[in-house]
């Protein structure tokens, strides 16, 4: 890629490269803005969801992924935490002076084919080029609007006392298949992200009639991070039972080598679901039917014990506060 | 000679310890007249008589207390004469403003209350609740002062007449002790039996709880036995078996156990006890002591109670319960563990006990006097003759530690320190007296912080004071920073560097707070002012006690793992064999042990990714401990240090402390540069031209007198000189560079009395004064101490 910002070369890029990965021009061809219809969902009483995320993740290709994947995965299941069902996606790019054409095209079909399989278009989008040095490779930006069906309320404050926490899968898969293709790290065992798209998890359960209280995406900062601002936004407190999160045995040797708690670690293609007390089971019904919902498993309540607090119970039985670190784990032991 | 009258106040620990039948017979003896009452800040003696015994009485007030009583001050009053005045009179108490009296620590039970014990024509033999105005329980069943019944845990059951009568006879060996009861009106003892890891309760009288409990003990049950700050949890040491069970049940691998004995003889029976570490044995805070085992033990100890090193904690039996469970049989040598779940406070209160330690014990042996504040067993060692606190609990807390500057309640605010991360500890500084709290465990643990939530309640309580500044470390994630981050509400948190902390508690308990010192604090891990992990320091402090300069320290070396490199010593020793340059080949015991992960650890120290730079020499012990192939894997705190010591102890028995075969060179730099001193730093904390010591020559001299065949333990003992050659280093090129000459020595590393030992006479041999820990730990124990102080320093006006 070489010239930088200009324009009869953005539009080749977006002609050529960008637009046959994401599916071809949208019908009555491109235009300054899309157009969405209006959806039935929406005059009864639903709400639109509104996100927008970026990703600026290096490496850009790892086990199992790329940016363009995550890219699509992530607004995506932004966008189903708040029960909504998306309906389109946009796309912007920032391109640094010097990325192979190939690069670029590498992560606009992943981008097109994860859209393409969650049954989301990406309907509009923007390409920058910037000079050598001012990105790292690649960014991608996406936005994407949904509806919330009319009566449904997920919220994070909305954990009571009693409700059941459930993670939809084994934790940390993502965070340490990056880290490890990142920083050249050979855990004897490959590790691949478990990026997925999540809304039509979300749908099954809002369409079961369970009583979803919370959802989250526990991304950066990990289940603890999503168990922890749950705990502050619904002042309750939340009681982990250790031994009932699933972490693969590479996770948990790799985090074990590298003094990460996998409890920290970031993941793509998981939610955290807290649920009324009887929805615990139907819940893992629904979930264990969904391809990205194998190994979905309760692993904790909520409690009005220690508000604003995440509590583990440890294998022994004693239980330990768990905080969010503020930056890089620093040894604590003295 | 006419006459003279004076009044005495006298402060500190003075009530609910028999001060004032002291005072009572001292008058006598001393044929003064007057009286001698309580009021709630002090005890107030009038006395009239000739100048010379009123002279003696002052003196005596000091020195010759009661043993549990600490006073910390007698101010002399002259008062008119009364020509009058007859007789010595005890008065009641009553109420005065100011700083509380203090509220005494716990104590073992005392000789006369022994002998009633097993004296078949006293009313309270074999009561197990025996206690007098001289011992028994005190911190730990406060739960408000001024310190009276009703404040007490025995509140709930009432005094029988004899008892009463005894409490309100000023001349009794009981008037005004507060826990005092007989088999009458006393608590009493309870039993209960675990069955499919359910506790059922056992109808049964004291002597049938007694008789249960030593025949359970003998069978080699494992028994929780409810004593003066908790539950223990109690087996023969005898039975490896038993103590295997234990270690099992408990998840507690390998970390030693303290035992307790009878009494001093069958500890002489067993370890070997000098004068000073009897003198630790036996007074009434009755700490466990770390001594040296003999071996021609007359019972043998089991393996299990204390793999991988010479010693053995000991503690001689404090309650009466203790001696009831000897006298009837028990086994001579009991192991007595805090009954805890690992990192968590010892477990006091009933409930608890029967649904936690269901699983760990097969019996419990409890009573019906709540405990109000747990304590755990304080750890104190001996070296050359001096204690060393390793862990201040027990008889100890809430002692104040008097800081010796600034008059009482002076302008300072009241502080609160909360501590650090693990082995926590809470302090209230008021006025020039640092309160300090029992230990209170790890803050990692939801019960470590309500323990910490409880603690700070109750010393304010105890002194009558409100917090109006909090102090914590300077560590983002410590869960007792984040704690007070949370709880402080609108008071301001002074967050104090975990080094220079170390170095403010011990000048603190040497009462030299402003003087200039250098302290070496070599410790684990600490958050550095830098954001770097700091742990192998040199720090000047002087007369501003809020700041100092960072005038040291080890070259930093990856941790690779972080916390997690401490349970592999391996990955720090290739770590620092890869920064000194050595290939890792196999005849190395960390290539060996790291096996197939030494690629993986090569990629990590490549990418740098979990592998913080470090100055730690906690984690350089470690690294030798690995090189020799001491200790491969850890699996208690400092055990790697702790094998160490033992190791380089085996060498210099009975060998002259400098004749070793084997020297590493101490390679600095920095030391002609000529930084300045604390003077002129104008932010808390600066780094002056250090002197920089690189471990990296003296590991590859390690590497190189085990290929020439050297002994591990050889080289463990020259390890240790290199450690005090590095100590003489510093305080040299700083007493060129400032012409101090006084260096403190602070830090867990410190705990090692070999190295305290060997740093101590290396530093005095060329002339500097030496300052280590005698009265709070070296280890994060004493940590909350130093935050309190250096935060106060910096609110102060
Ligand atoms: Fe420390
Ligand atoms: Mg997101
Ligand atoms: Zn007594
Ligand atoms: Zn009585």
């Amino acid at each position: 890629l070489g010239h930088g910002g200009g324009g009869v070369l953005s539009a080749e890029l977006i002609e050529q490269v960008i637009l046959p990965a994401f599916g071809g021009a949208p019908a009555g061809g491109l235009r300054d803005s899309a157009l969405v219809d209006v959806p039935a969902a929406l005059a009864d009483g639903g709400r639109l969801a509104f996100s927008t995320d970026s990703y600026v993740v290096a490496p850009l290709f790892f086990p199992g992924g790329s940016i363009g994947d995550l890219a699509v995965h992530g607004t995506i299941n932004d966008l189903a935490m708040s029960g909504a069902l998306p309906l389109m996606l946009s796309c912007g790019l920032i391109l640094e002076e010097g990325l192979e054409i190939d690069t670029l095209a590498r992560v606009a079909r992943d981008m097109g084919r994860a859209a393409h399989a969650a049954g989301v278009p990406i309907g509009t989008g923007d390409t920058k080029v910037v000079g050598q040095g001012h990105a790292d490779g690649l960014y991608v930006n996406t936005a994407g609007i949904g509806v919330v069906p009319a009566g449904v309320e997920i919220g994070p404050a909305r954990a009571r006392p009693g409700d059941v926490v459930i993670v939809s899968g084994p934790i940390g898969e993502h965070g340490v298949a990056i880290l490890s293709q990142r920083e050249g790290l050979e855990f004897g065992t490959t590790l691949r992200t478990d990026s997925a798209s999540l809304h039509r998890m979300v749908a099954g359960l809002l369409s079961a009639g369970i009583d979803v209280r919370v959802l989250r995406d526990p991304t950066r900062g990990g289940l603890a991070a999503s168990l922890t601002e749950i705990a502050a936004d619904s002042r309750v407190g939340v009681v982990l039972d250790e031994a009932a999160v699933p972490v693969p045995d590479a996770v948990a040797a790799a985090c074990g080598f590298l003094g990460l708690d996998p409890l920290h670690v970031a993941n793509e293609g998981k939610l955290v679901a807290v649920v009324a007390p009887d929805d615990a089971d139907p819940a893992l019904a629904v979930m264990g039917a969904d391809p990205a919902g194998r190994g979905a498993a309760v692993v904790g309540s909520i409690t009005d014990a220690h508000p604003g607090l995440l509590v583990g119970r440890t294998r022994l039985g004693a239980r330990r506060v768990i905080d969010r670190p503020l930056g890089e784990q620093l040894p604590r032991i003295c | 000679m006419p006459d003279e009258r004076a009044t005495f106040l006298v402060r500190g620990v003075v009530q609910g310890v028999g001060f004032r039948p002291f005072v009572h017979r001292l008058a006598h003896e001393l044929g003064l007249a007057g009286s001698v009452r309580n009021t709630s800040v002090q005890v107030v003696v009038d006395a009239q008589g000739p100048p010379g015994a009123l002279r003696e009485l002052g003196r005596r007030l000091r020195d010759d207390a009661p043993a549990l009583a600490a006073v910390i001050d007698v101010e002399a009053v002259p008062a008119v004469v009364d020509p009058a005045l007859r007789g010595f009179a005890i008065l009641g108490s009553d109420d005065e403003a100011g700083a509380r009296t203090l509220a005494p620590p716990d104590s073992a039970t005392c000789p006369d209350c022994l002998r009633e014990l097993f004296d078949p024509a006293d009313r309270r033999h074999r009561h197990a609740f025996i206690t007098c105005t001289g011992c028994g329980p005190r911190l730990t069943i406060i739960r408000d002062l001024p310190y009276d019944r009703p404040r007490t845990t025995l509140a709930h059951l009432p005094m029988c007449a004899r008892c009463a009568g005894e409490y309100d006879d000023p001349l009794d060996r009981r008037f005004h002790a507060q826990p005092i009861s007989c088999h009458d009106c006393g608590p009493r003892l309870w039993w209960a039996v675990v069955r499919g890891g359910r506790p059922a309760r056992v109808r049964a009288s004291d002597d049938e709880c007694l008789r249960r409990a030593v025949r359970s003990l003998r069978a080699g049950g494992i028994v929780a036995v409810k004593g003066v700050g908790g539950f223990h949890l109690a087996c023969s040491a005898l039975d490896g078996h038993a103590v295997r069970a234990l270690r099992a049940r408990k998840g507690r691998e390998a970390k030693p156990l303290a035992v307790m004995v009878r009494d001093l003889d069958t500890a002489r029976a067993l370890t070997h006890v000098s004068d000073a570490e009897a003198a630790q044995l036996t007074r009434p805070a009755r700490p466990i002591v770390l001594l040296r085992r003999r071996d021609d033990a007359a019972w043998p100890v089991a393996a299990e109670v204390a793999p991988g090193t010479g010693e053995l904690g000991v503690m001689l039996a404090y309650a009466p319960v203790h001696h009831l469970l000897f006298a009837d049989g028990a086994p001579p040598v009991l192991v007595m563990t805090s009954a805890n779940l690992s990192g968590e406070p010892i477990c006091y209160r009933d409930e608890d006990a029967l649904t936690h330690l269901a699983g760990v014990a097969d019996a419990l042996l409890g009573h019906d006097r709540p405990i109000a504040v747990p304590c755990d067993d304080s750890v104190v060692r001996v070296v050359d003759g001096a204690v060393m606190p390793l862990r201040r609990s027990r008889g100890f807390a809430p002692l104040p530690v008097a800081l010796g500057v600034g008059p009482a309640g002076a302008t300072t605010p009241v502080v609160l320190a909360v501590g650090g991360e693990l082995k926590a500890t809470a302090c209230l500084l008021v006025g020039d007296r640092a309160l300090l709290s029992q230990h209170l465990g790890d803050m990692q643990s939801l019960a470590g912080q309500d323990a910490l939530a409880f603690a700070a309640r109750h010393l304010a309580r105890l002194a009558d004071a409100r917090p109006e500044a909090w102090a914590c470390d300077l560590h983002p994630d410590y869960h007792s920073t984040r704690w007070a981050q949370r709880r402080h509400g609108d008071l301001p948190v002074v967050r104090v560097q975990h080094h220079h902390a170390h170095a403010a508690a011990l000048l603190a308990e040497h009462g030299r707070l402003g003087d200039d010192a250098l302290v070496l604090t070599f410790d684990g891990t600490g958050y550095g002012s830098d954001g770097g992990v700091w742990g192998g320091e040199a720090l000047l402090l002087g007369a501003d006690v809020g700041r100092f300069a960072r005038v040291g320290h080890l070259r930093a070396v990856a941790l690779p793992g972080g916390d997690a490199a401490v349970a592999e010593p391996w990955r720090v020793a290739l770590a620092h064999l890869a920064q000194a340059g050595v290939a890792w080949t196999r005849d190395l015991a960390p290539v060996r042990a790291a096996g197939s992960r030494a690629l993986l650890l090569r990629q990590v120290l490549g990418s740098g990714v979990g592998a913080a730079r470090s100055t730690s020499m906690g984690r350089l012990f470690d690294a030798v401990a690995s090189l020799l192939d001491v200790c491969q894997d850890q699996r208690y705190e400092a055990q790697a240090a702790i094998e160490l010591e033992q190791a380089a102890l085996a060498a210099a028995r009975g060998r002259p402390a400098r004749a070793c075969p084997v020297t590493l060179p101490v390679t600095a730099t920095g030391v002609a540069l000529m930084g300045a001193a604390v003077t002129g730093v104008a932010e808390d904390h600066a780094d002056r031209d250090p002197v920089v010591i690189d471990p990296a020559p003296a590991l590859a001299a390690i590497v190189a007198a085990l290929r020439r065949g050297a002994p591990a333990e050889v080289i463990a003992w020259a390890f240790h000189s290199w450690v005090a050659d590095c100590a003489v280093t510093w305080a040299e090129a700083i007493r060129a560079r400032t012409g101090t000459a006084t260096v403190g020595l602070s830090g867990g590393v410190f705990s090692n009395a070999l190295l305290v030992a060997a740093t101590r006479d290396a530093l005095a041999a060329r002339g500097f004064e030496v300052l280590t820990h005698a009265v709070v730990p070296a280890g994060d124990g004493g940590l909350a101490l130093g935050q309190a102080v250096v935060a106060a320093a910096r609110l102060a006006p």
